[in-house]
């Protein structure tokens, strides 16, 4: 049932400081409301539970693109579609353009937001695999001065994160890596606009001379998005020298991230498909790997 | 209990058009109730199937999704001013003719969403007779029809791409 709109309020502050002062005097009153490509999909189906929203879509503050020599810096309300226009940011993190343009469809990508999509905190959420591999920090601020947060540790369980709710998003902080082989694949029922069943992030750097690092970060098979530490231990530990030790390398990751993870049954998928899903995937992007030597 | 309203002043298919709103009220309501914009419709309205797509400042978009304060003193353009903009005088757009032309539309509801996301990517295109069937497919993906089976709107979009009323 459509939401009675008179019981809900939106205000629009006039700049960050406003913003950030109001959820300073109120906190937990006002809930952010950024793109809206989710906020109002609950509003139209009268699930939305909070009533009281600042509007920080508009806010200069929280858009933009900086780089320097070894760090690039986006505003949380960069959206899915500026990412995708950015070519140094496209070129650099290529896990992020691709699961940009399978966010939704265009529309969307017009409308969503990084930091929108992070706050949102959802398990399927499409960057977050991508944010994790990359080693992405974010930056909380608040009337009282700002963190620099690891992403890996935004997340504290379903739906929970260590935003305080006097704090907003401003700006994903990306290290910039050379020799990096990226990998990204999002399963869903269908290419567009859908909700990823397994969503698969790899990464691995490939130093001339040095064992190759090996990154993997998966979506909607846990409570939260989770880099998988165990396998990217193991499979930085025996990186294969010569192709024929690769069968029993992949064999063997597969093995520990079976253990490492733990899909569920839902209305998207089951845990039987995800697991397999997500196996399917670690050996696809292992596959696509050269021998270290 | 809030019921307050504010004042939203827009420019919409070339002209100042103002509304007296709740802050969240839905763009596509804005359209459709308050300035009797009908053209753009409501399928899903929770931006799955791209009926009510409609530009804003240029950028294509789902009105469902977006509240009306967000939109203050943006420029909206809708179905109804892709034919009778200035930019093309009286005459319909060449995707319009198009759809009119190859058979793009059947029972219509699908249609205004259809021709806003391929007016939206033969403008941003800089020689439209270069567009792939691909590009078509993922530049409508956002957009539902459960008529035609889509074959026909992507061959009118197709034949739209070398019409000389498709650029802007």
């Amino acid at each position: 049932m459509r939401a009675y709109l008179p019981s809900y309020e939106m205000i629009v502050p006039q700049s960050l400081s406003d913003a950030l002062a109001l959820l300073k005097t109120e906190p937990g009153v006002w809930q952010p409301f950024a793109g809206g490509t989710d906020l109002m999909v609950l509003f139209e189906s009268g699930k939305l539970s909070h009533r009281k929203f600042i509007n920080i879509w508009g806010l200069s503050e929280l858009q933009g693109i900086q780089e320097n020599e070894t760090h690039i810096e986006f505003g949380a309300l960069t959206t899915y579609a500026q990412f995708e226009k950015n070519a140094l940011l496209c070129q650099e993190f290529p896990i992020l353009h691709q699961s940009s343009l399978e966010t939704g469809a265009i529309a969307i990508q017009n409308r969503g937001t990084f930091g929108g999509n992070i706050a949102n905190a959802s398990p399927a959420a499409d960057s977050s695999p991508g944010l994790l591999v990359y080693d992405a920090e974010i930056e909380l601020i608040s009337s009282e001065g700002s963190r620099l947060v690891k992403y890996c540790d935004f997340h504290l369980g379903y739906k929970k994160t260590i935003l305080l709710p006097h704090e907003l998003i401003r700006s994903i902080r990306l290290k910039r890596h050379q020799n990096t082989h990226h990998y990204f694949r999002k399963v869903g029922t269908r290419k567009a606009q859908a909700i990823s069943k397994v969503c698969f992030a790899g990464l691995a750097l490939q130093n001339p001379g040095q064992t190759p690092e090996c990154k993997i970060a998966l979506g909607s098979v846990g409570p939260i998005p989770s880099r998988c530490k165990k396998t990217e231990k193991l499979l930085s530990q025996s990186f294969p020298k010569i192709a024929k030790e690769k069968r029993d390398w992949i064999h063997a990751a597969c093995s520990e991230l079976t253990q490492e993870i733990s899909p569920i049954t839902d209305l998207r998928s089951t845990q039987d498909y995800r697991l397999q899903v997500s196996l399917n995937l670690l050996t696809d992007f292992l596959d696509t790997l050269k021998p270290s030597a | 209990m809030s019921g307050h309203t504010v004042r939203i002043e827009l420019t919409v298919n070339g002209q100042q058009r103002e509304a007296q709103v709740h802050p969240m009220t839905r763009l596509l309501d804005v359209l459709r109730e308050n300035l009797r914009l009908t053209g753009t419709k409501e399928g899903c309205g929770e931006g799955e199937c791209g009926a009510c797509s409609i530009f804003i400042n240029g950028e294509l978009v789902n009105s469902c999704l977006v509240p009306a304060i967000q939109v203050q003193g943006a420029v909206i353009q809708t179905i109804e001013g892709v034919s009778s903009s200035k930019k093309y005088g009286s005459k319909l757009h060449g995707v319009q003719e198009a759809f009119l032309g190859w058979g793009g539309a059947q029972c219509g509801i699908c249609t205004p969403g259809m021709i806003m996301a391929a007016v939206h990517l033969i403008e941003n295109t800089l020689d439209p007779t270069t567009i792939t069937e691909n590009q078509i497919r993922t530049a409508l993906a956002g957009n539902l029809c459960r008529c035609t089976g889509y074959t026909k709107i992507f061959e009118a979009v197709q034949k739209a791409c070398h019409l000389p009323g498709s650029k802007a």
